[in-house]
């Protein structure tokens, strides 16, 4: 920071510290800043702090969404979104969602092994146009044969099996495909302060990768529901 | 020779049945650590940020050791368990490593560009991991203590708590979406949980570290580079604002536990 920086914080200090001179009860943790203030503070912060680097931006990368914006808040205050705002989020995700235009929900489950394995995609050492990966055994269970997965998300081995699924073709099981296209696509449309990425939504997986997770957890002979 | 070893245990592993081979995995990576620790090859990034602690360098021609960690003019011992915190004389929060650049500005008249600007294991940034090495390992096993008596490091806190849960890049991933809960794993790695109730030497206590696998030294700094690369957002100025509040609230929240610093990673 230069020096010029160094003084215009400390003014923003010592100006928030005169405005507020006697109203503590309005204040976080004695830190002498009311919690608006320290939003403000933290966005002063992140914009002097961040620099484009490869493919990534900083005006792609904190793009204004009111999604992460409300569930941000929710965490820093502790309290989870109220039944109503995660609802209205839900529903702000849903929209977003596109679904096959041939109505075609299930590709190649070995294909979409291979997606789900790799982690690639999107860093500032990752290069512009190559295929992402979709992250998923990072957070999760999936295959019995792979034992090195993460656990921040819930075990999708057996996933079509625990739900009845015998053929993924059937209107019977429309529904539960419809879901499992819907969550990978945006996550956020069925849990709105979800820890997924919105893998379709977001752009980090095209059509066609979409279709070969969902035959990856749907499809009766991948080795997720053997 | 450590990697053939790294190798092998995971090479075991890849065959064993599952849940016995979750186990083993990681017991066998705690078990190589453990093998590591008594040659931890941090001992000679200590060694030589000692000697540039002590040794008249850059265009002044001084040693730092009259540069103020926080606990005096040359008051090494005790300094890291106290960083980041506010410092007087430069008005801002600072961590081991922005202050440790104010040092080398002052005292040896080294343009702090060469460090901000300059890339991981080169010139005065790879001099900078040195000192921070060297400085961290004289407060092992000492509890982490970071004052929060002014104004601007509580202020900090709270701007690294909100940095901690932000959301961004095109991956929404914040730093709370892996450390944010308690026993979570990303593939077979233990991930701490660095917003809840600290543990010694994991986490905040760790770093700098030496990470075997890519055969380096990492700062907290790098650390936290890292971290941002993995989270899909651009990349932090090294010893920006963001940095240092982030260091502020992880290293409040590690207040009571042990550093294991100079640590060893795989």
């Amino acid at each position: 920071m230069t020096r010029k920086n160094t003084l215009r914080f400390s003014l923003a200090f010592s100006a928030a510290g005169l405005v507020l001179a006697g109203c503590a009860g309005s204040m976080q943790q004695g830190a002498g800043m009311t919690p608006a203030e320290l939003d403000a503070l933290t966005q002063k912060v992140v914009k002097e702090s961040f620099r484009d680097k490869g493919i990534v931006k900083v005006s792609q990368a904190f793009a204004d969404d009111p999604t992460t914006r409300a569930c941000d808040a929710s965490d820093v205050a502790g309290q989870p979104l109220s039944a109503e705002r995660a609802k209205e989020i839900e529903a702000l995700n849903m929209k977003t969602i596109r679904w096959p235009a041939d109505g075609k929900y299930l590709g190649d489950w070995k294909e979409g092994e291979k997606i789900a394995q790799s982690g690639r995609g999107r860093t500032w050492t990752d290069k512009a146009g190559a295929a992402n990966g979709g992250n998923c055994y990072n957070c999760h269970q999936i295959t019995k044969e792979e034992i090195s997965f993460g656990t921040i998300g819930p075990s999708l081995y057996n996933y079509g099996k625990i739900r009845g699924v015998t053929d993924p073709n059937s209107p019977q099981t429309l529904e539960i495909v419809k879901y499992t296209w819907g969550k990978i696509w945006n996550s956020k449309a069925y849990n709105a302060c979800s820890n997924m990425p919105r893998a379709g939504h977001a752009g980090i997986l095209d059509e066609n990768q979409v279709r070969h997770i969902v035959a990856l957890l749907l499809d009766p002979k991948s080795p997720v529901n053997r | 020779m450590r990697k053939t070893t790294l190798c092998a245990v995971l090479a075991l592993a890849a065959f064993a049945p599952h849940a016995w081979a979750q186990k083993s995995t990681s017991d066998g990576i705690a078990e190589y650590r453990e093998m590591l620790q008594d040659g931890n090859p941090a001992e000679l990034f200590e060694a030589k940020g000692e000697d540039l602690w002590k040794q008249k360098r850059g265009p002044r021609k001084a040693s730092l050791e009259r540069c103020d960690l926080g606990k005096g003019p040359g008051v090494v011992k005790g300094a890291f368990v106290e960083l980041p915190r506010y410092f007087a004389d430069t008005g801002k929060v600072q961590d081991l490593e922005s202050r440790l650049v104010t040092c080398m500005s002052q005292l040896q008249g080294i343009d702090p560009k060469e460090v901000i600007d300059g890339a991981w294991g080169k010139g005065e940034r790879a001099n900078v991991t040195a000192l921070a090495t060297w400085v961290g390992s004289q407060s092992k096993d000492m509890k982490f203590n970071l004052p929060q008596s002014q104004q601007q490091e509580r202020a900090f806190y709270e701007v690294g708590k909100r940095l901690f849960f932000q959301r961004g890049g095109s991956h929404d991933f914040s730093c709370a979406s892996c450390h944010g809960e308690e026993g979570k794993r990303i593939r077979l790695q233990d991930l701490p949980h660095l917003s809840g109730k600290a543990e010694d030497g994991v986490g905040f206590a760790a770093w700098p570290a030496y990470r075997v696998s890519s055969g380096e030294m990492w700062t907290m700094q790098h650390r936290l580079n890292d971290c941002y690369r993995q989270q899909r957002f651009p990349e932090p100025i090294y010893a920006s604002d963001a940095t240092i509040a982030l260091g502020v609230y992880l290293g409040v929240n590690a207040r009571g536990t042990k550093s294991a610093v100079p640590a060893i990673k795989r």
